[in-house]
């Protein structure tokens, strides 16, 4: 009888919690972990304010494309914020599982915000590295994650290529040959974005690190500005963060409207704080005035604008044998 | 009734067919899915991916180097389960379970403590890459300690950081690096599976040759390494399969550079990165068949062993 009466309360134990609150699951990449540390229960504030119900958001990390890959294979995330828009391409590519127009859902493209790459380097600037051509000199060392398994790594060899080709008139040619004079200087390709911050600033390896403005000036601000630099160079790549509800999820889960509300807030004032307090580019006119200081005026480009788009990129560049393999290869 | 007992052990059958089931669903299905799965491409499509140059110099070094680490593993590992088998020290049973941890320690923590260890700024990094300072303080502060001039001291110390500027080895980020991280997650497998033969190996054998007039080289030639070969080839098998399908702790210290310091498991990541399925299950059935034939190899060498000294013994 007392084994029944307890498998009994511990079922409902079990049981209630989940009938009762409604969850979300937010799977992310691997650098946005403290922002929507920060951004969710901000959320779950006013989702409760709004409508008298509390709400749990559950988070998941890891590598970006590694995410989507999870989501496809079945993982039930209510939405999906990643670093580059073909890791939620591939959502809709396999199973449908997101809506094709999936970038109109939401204002800017369905990107929050966004960041640029920059470089950081050690204090004083001993090599007098100011712009991208000054990491493709003899007897600089750069570090940059392995643009194969990392999407920091990517945007890097694309700030590399775009602002090359801007500078020599759309000649290919030269553009390669400038990528291939960087590449030469990496003597480490890590993983992702974090192992390479660890590399250049733990294991003093590299005179320069590319990274996103974030991931730069988070390290100036842990690890003391008195040991680093950021550098702007005159032209880089912007990066845009893109959002989507996973349709097929949260139809299932009937969760659309808490899902569709997460994002919106995103795009609120105070979601566009808190991201900009995290050193991402808010795209809120107001607060980007609030926080200019922190995010100096550079000239951007993007893949989109620049390049031709996700799909050619990869077909040209990453795909195997593509330009970034027979750079690679004949260092 | 006659064929039914011809086993003397019952139950044949039905530990057969559990074995067989058990392998199946743990073992040959998920391994046959590969297969399957590498089956979409045309045999010319396939042996374009699986022979590219990359993928190929990432064989070289993920079996070269797997090679390496486990034949360092089994000369060593035995060493060590000599001196904890034979001899008693203190400390000897905190020694014994430090022979373990290689197995519990997540593999990134360990590439992580690795390549700060190795690095040209960690500890042991410091010394390899740039010998000459270190040698220099060291002999200048001996050359003051008997007596010698501050001047001279000095001069000694700078001298012999020139000349041996150009010899540091780089331990991190090479090739060597990915060595260091494989003999270290290898070490247990050797030392656990000689250990118990040795403890069994009663020491009046040794001394029983020894008596006989055999030289100590001739006793262990002749007398320990025929009993101990059998596992010491299992334990070399172990780390080495270990050693090819490990990630975790080889991604840190590599280096990940085309052509010099890729191993075959990041290749298959970076298909899986581009979403190319097909690709990275070809490259991992090729892993597989090398793996297969290869321990298949050291289990044949090890069987003729076991059979030698068997027969050698009767």
């Amino acid at each position: 009888m007392r084994v029944l009466s307890l498998s009994v309360s511990l079922f409902l134990l079990l049981a209630l919690p989940a009938r009762a609150e409604l969850t979300l699951l937010n799977v992310s990449y691997d650098v946005s972990r403290e922002l929507y540390k920060d951004i969710n229960p901000a959320f779950a504030a006013e989702w409760q304010a709004k409508k008298g119900a509390s709400i749990t958001i559950n988070q998941s990390h890891g590598g970006s494309s590694k995410q989507a890959l999870s989501v496809a294979a079945g993982l039930e995330a209510d939405v999906v914020t990643m670093n580059q828009s073909p890791d939620i391409d591939v959502l809709v590519e396999r199973g449908a599982l997101v809506a094709a127009d999936w970038k109109r859902r939401f204002p800017h493209e369905s990107a929050p915000y966004t960041t640029v790459s920059v470089f950081l380097v050690r204090k004083g600037n001993p090599k007098g590295i100011k712009d991208w051509a000054d990491l493709a000199r003899p007897g600089v060392s750069v570090i940059v994650p392995n643009p194969k398994t990392s999407g920091n790594g990517r945007y890097t060899y694309l700030a590399a290529w775009g602002q090359a080709l801007r500078k020599h008139g759309n000649d290919a040619a030269e553009a390669r040959k400038f990528v291939a004079a960087l590449f030469r200087n990496v003597p480490v390709l890590d993983g992702g974005g974090r192992g390479a911050t660890t590399t250049f600033t733990q294991r003093d390896i590299g005179d320069a690190l590319v990274t996103f403005e974030n991931e730069a000036a988070l390290i100036a601000d842990e690890l003391g500005s008195d040991r680093f630099e950021v550098v702007y160079p005159a032209l880089t790549i912007e990066a845009a963060a893109p959002v989507a509800v996973v349709d097929k999820v949260v139809d299932k889960r009937g969760t659309r409207e808490a899902a569709t509300a997460y994002l919106d807030f995103l795009f609120s004032p105070t979601g566009q704080r808190i991201i900009a307090r995290h050193r991402f580019r808010p795209r809120y006119p107001a607060v980007q005035k609030q926080f200019a200081a922190r995010f100096p005026a550079v000239a951007t480009f993007t893949v989109e604008n620049t390049l031709g788009g996700w799909a050619a990129v990869q077909k040209t560049h990453f795909a195997d044998g593509g330009i970034y393999d027979q750079i690679v290869e004949h260092r | 009734m006659a064929r039914r007992h011809k086993n003397v052990l019952p139950g044949f059958s039905l530990t057969l067919g559990y074995t067989l089931l058990y392998l199946s669903l743990i073992v040959l299905i998920p391994l046959a899915a590969i297969f399957v799965k590498s089956a979409e491409l045309s045999p010319a499509e396939f042996w374009k991916i699986v022979s590219a140059p990359r993928v190929v110099a990432s064989y070289k070094v993920s079996f070269g180097l797997s090679l390496a680490a486990a034949a360092i593993n089994s000369v060593f590992g035995l060493m060590l389960a000599w001196s904890l088998v034979r001899y008693s020290f203190p400390g000897k049973k905190l020694v014994d379970a430090l022979v373990d941890l290689p197995f519990a320690l997540p593999t990134a923590v360990a590439g992580i403590a690795l390549t700060a260890l190795y690095a040209g700024n960690g500890w042991l990094g410091k010394f390899l890459e740039t010998p000459g300072p270190f040698i220099g303080d060291t002999l200048s502060s001996l050359w003051l300690l008997f007596g010698g001039e501050a001047d001279s001291a000095e001069r000694l110390a700078e001298s012999c950081a020139e000349t041996l500027a150009g010899f540091g080895l780089k331990v991190a980020y090479t090739p060597l690096g990915i060595l260091v991280a494989l003999i270290f997650i290898g070490l247990p497998f050797v030392v656990r599976t000689v250990q118990p033969i040795l403890e069994d190996l009663d020491m009046e054998l040794e001394e029983a040759a020894a008596s006989l007039g055999a030289r100590r080289w001739q006793t262990f030639r002749h007398v320990l390494l025929p009993i101990l070969l059998p596992a010491l080839l299992t334990g070399f098998a172990l780390a080495f399969a270990r050693a090819v399908g490990e990630y975790g702790s080889v991604i840190f210290i590599a280096g990940n550079i085309p052509l010099v310091s890729e191993i075959t498991p990041l290749m298959i990541i970076t298909k899986l990165e581009q979403y190319d399925y097909v690709g990275a299950t070809a490259v991992a059935a090729v892993m597989l068949m090398l793996s297969f034939v290869l321990l298949l190899a050291v289990n044949i060498l090890q069987a003729w062993s076991s059979r030698r000294f068997r027969r050698g013994r009767g």
